[in-house]
């Protein structure tokens, strides 16, 4: 039996669901926002280095549950093999309140003015569907604003050059005391002519929003904040949504389908409770935010007579140019200890290397990594040194504390051919067709990614590394936690799934808000635009609303 | 701290019962662990101490990796027990064929030459396919670092031993006051332990 009708039903309480879900109740629309995992809070943080969003061999830290949502990967050689949420080949993100911004590092950048338009800046890339955004920067910098004001940014931009126009600074300064690894990195990179400047963070270095400043502990990038002072949806937004009175959140709820009426036209979402028992939630619009995965899956589920291949799907497009981020650099070993257990750790960053590099169609940030924990750093010796026994266990003791990552998320060349599918035969623990991911890195991304990395050594060995290793990129398909582009927006439905306002082409009244719209995804962490996006969209699903009466 | 002692004669006192067991009954009977025959336990501690092998400080058998892997084997890592099974079986049948004896009689150099052996890929095919007895080593590898680098909450990483032996503190007390963060501050942690690296 069906619920009573709502406005807008929002499926994921992430990043993009979690701000859309605050901006149309406090503009007075009767919203429910549907997530499939649990509220976890501040004192869910377990500090546990095994069981964590980031390294997980027993488990994930923050959902999804590990038994009830598997996933089929295909090699590229074409082997299937089915993923747990806490395997490497699965690309999790958080299945939680907040999702990924639950527990994530909170490296909080806007894109640059050409990362909306690589397709002119660069030309074709052959084998990528590389292209420009229907939308620039200009359209999007008020909401990277609002975004910024309203979850909690804090940073120092005043040293990177290349960074796009912008009205306001940042609401709260960088954090303070500097780290070890950013003293000795800053005068390096100065010396041999690079910008660094302190990382743009989701994080309160100064109380903010009614929450404390960030303790500097090393529990970080994959937990819990303790404190409270990562920001995330789960703790700006969607308390605010909540207390508007218009909001109902309904918390291990997952969507099985989007409902149609027999003329095509979108009218709810079928979904399993925290009970199993199936609910159907009748709206008058639906947002699916469960990241580019899940909402790529949910819309190839929907099946109906009118659209037997998905919603969205007439052209084949949903589900296609799935992407994330390589991560490539290099760590360098110091004659000198540099670990002095302040986290995040992450502090300094460089942008001199995003565009403009020779012969190639992109790049990236660089900045120092996130604390390692022993057992992540025992998993990453250089090539030369035994990955056992004495000779390894005499590394750890003389390199953990000296030493210094720095990486970065190379620009990816989206591919037409990675992709998320339904599976023919594999299904969840309520009988829905789980996500077949398959594809691959493009060569040229492998090949950005290695200019990255030399440049990420040249910095280290400047700030006097004795020894440095590449860390570089393989072949395989590239997507976790900044998973995006399956849902690709455009102003061609041939070649795009939503318009510039995140509507699915040929539906009135339902939309895709995450990263499943980003054309590509830039050189940075996209979780900014990500959010600055949710509010370009809300704002436009508001001024529509009113306009409707 | 009071509970260091205990726990190290409790572990020493299992240590025992596992070594006596095996003496009298070969495997085949009463095991004090949950995932392991007493012989199968010997053999994993065994090769975990080749792993992480004792030098000044302790190696990974010492630090407790049986105890992690017996725990977590009941746990989330339960899919793995049948490859336990069979690469401890597989195991002892190639260092018999090899050298006579079963892996915990051998000497570590010739331990150390057959567990290079597995991870080479290189290992007879009589009693092993190659990628099994690759896969199975790495396997091990893995879940020895887990125990000895990981948290102690699961079993291994015995007083914190590898935290201490690279000179990294224990997690921090739930709070804020720990955390003295004017000038001196960052270079004395008042009330947090300090451990000094030894390499």
């Amino acid at each position: 039996m069906a619920l009573s009708r709502v406005n807008a039903v929002i499926i994921g309480a992430g990043a993009g669901g979690g701000i859309v879900a605050k901006e149309l109740a406090e503009a007075g629309l009767s919203v429910v926002l549907l997530e499939r995992g649990k509220w976890y809070s501040a004192f869910d943080c377990r500090k546990d280095d095994l069981r964590n969003e980031r390294t997980g061999p027993l488990g994930t830290g923050f959902g999804p549950d590990e038994e009830r949502n598997p996933r089929v990967l295909v090699d590229l050689d074409g082997t299937e093999r089915v993923f747990m949420p806490n395997e490497n080949g699965y690309q999790n993100n958080a299945g939680c309140v907040g999702g990924g911004t639950f527990s994530y590092g909170a490296m909080a950048w806007r894109f640059m003015e050409k990362d909306f338009r690589m397709r002119s800046t660069y030309g074709a890339v052959p084998g990528s569907t590389l292209d420009d955004w229907p939308i620039s920067y200009a359209d999007l910098e008020p909401f990277y604003e609002k975004a910024e004001y309203e979850i909690g940014v804090s940073g120092d931009l005043s040293g990177d050059p290349f960074k796009a126009p912008r009205r306001r600074p940042l609401p709260m300064p960088a954090l303070f005391p500097k780290n070890r690894e950013y003293q000795v990195l800053r005068p390096a990179a100065e010396k041999i002519g690079l910008h660094p400047f302190d990382i743009p963070m989701l994080r309160n270095s100064v109380p903010y929003n009614g929450r404390g400043p960030c303790m500097r502990c090393r529990w970080c990038v994959g937990f819990a904040c303790e404190v409270d002072a990562k920001c995330g949806t789960h703790n700006t937004v969607i308390p605010k949504a909540l207390a508007t009175g218009h909001c109902q959140l309904r918390t291990e709820c997952t969507a099985k389908e989007i409902l149609t009426d027999s003329g095509g036209r979108v009218t709810g979402v079928a979904y399993f409770d925290g009970n199993n028992w199936l609910q159907e939630q009748p709206a008058d619009l639906v947002i699916v935010s469960a990241a580019a995965i899940e909402s790529a899956r949910l819309l190839l589920n929907s099946k109906s007579a009118k659209h037997p291949n998905g919603l969205g799907n007439q052209h084949d497009q949903v589900g296609r140019n799935l992407q994330g981020h390589t991560y490539s650099g290099a760590t360098g070993l110091l004659e000198e200890e540099v670990y002095d257990d302040i986290g995040p750790c992450a502090s300094i960053a460089i942008c001199d290397f995003n565009h403009g590099n020779p012969g190639l169609a992109g790049g990236g940030m660089l900045a120092n990594e996130f604390i390692r924990t022993p057992y992540q750093f025992a998993g990453a010796t250089p090539k030369g040194v035994p990955r056992w026994g004495e000779a390894h266990k005499e590394f750890m003791r003389r390199a953990y504390r000296r030493h210094i990552s720095v990486k970065g998320p190379t620009q990816e060349m989206p591919v037409y051919d990675s992709r998320v599918q339904v599976d023919p035969k594999m299904k969840d623990y309520w009988g829905q067709p789980v996500a077949r991911l398959s594809g691959g890195r493009h060569a040229h991304t492998i090949e950005i990614a290695r200019h990255q990395a030399e440049k990420a050594e040249m910095w280290l060995k400047a700030a006097g590394a004795v020894k440095t290793w590449l860390s570089l990129a393989g072949p395989g398909l590239s997507a976790g936690q900044h998973q995006a582009g399956t849902c690709r927006m455009g102003n061609d439905p041939a070649t795009s799934v939503v318009d510039q306002t995140c509507r699915v082409h040929d539906h009135d009244n339902l939309y895709v808000v995450d990263g499943s719209v980003h054309v590509n995804n830039g050189g940075f962490n996209p979780v900014l635009t990500l959010m600055a996006i949710a509010y370009m969209a809300s704002d436009h699903l508001k001024r529509n609303w009113k306009a409707k009466g | 701290m009071k509970s260091g002692p205990l726990r190290r004669r409790k572990f020493l006192q299992i240590a025992a019962t596992a070594a006596s067991a095996a003496a009298v009954s070969c495997g085949g009977g009463k095991s004090p662990w949950r995932s392991f025959t007493a012989a199968e336990a010997e053999t994993v501690a065994a090769i975990a101490d080749r792993v992480v092998p004792p030098d000044a400080e302790p190696g990974a058998g010492q630090a407790g990796a049986l105890n992690y892997l017996d725990r977590q084997l009941g746990g989330p890592l339960k899919k793995y027990r049948k490859a336990y099974r069979e690469g401890l079986a597989a195991l002892d049948r190639l260092s018999v064929a090899q050298y006579g004896k079963a892996f915990t009689g051998l000497a570590a150099a010739d331990q150390d030459s057959l567990l290079s052996l597995l991870e080479s890929g290189k290992a007879p095919a009589a009693e092993w396919k190659p990628s099994q007895a690759r896969a199975f080593f790495e396997l091990v590898r893995d879940h020895t670092m887990q125990s000895f680098y990981g948290d102690p909450r699961h079993g291994g990483n015995r007083e914190y031993t590898s935290w201490r032996m690279l000179g990294v503190p224990p997690a921090s007390v739930r709070g804020r006051n720990l955390y003295d963060l004017s000038g001196e501050g960052l270079a004395s942690r008042p009330g947090r332990t300090k451990w000094r690296s030894r390499g």
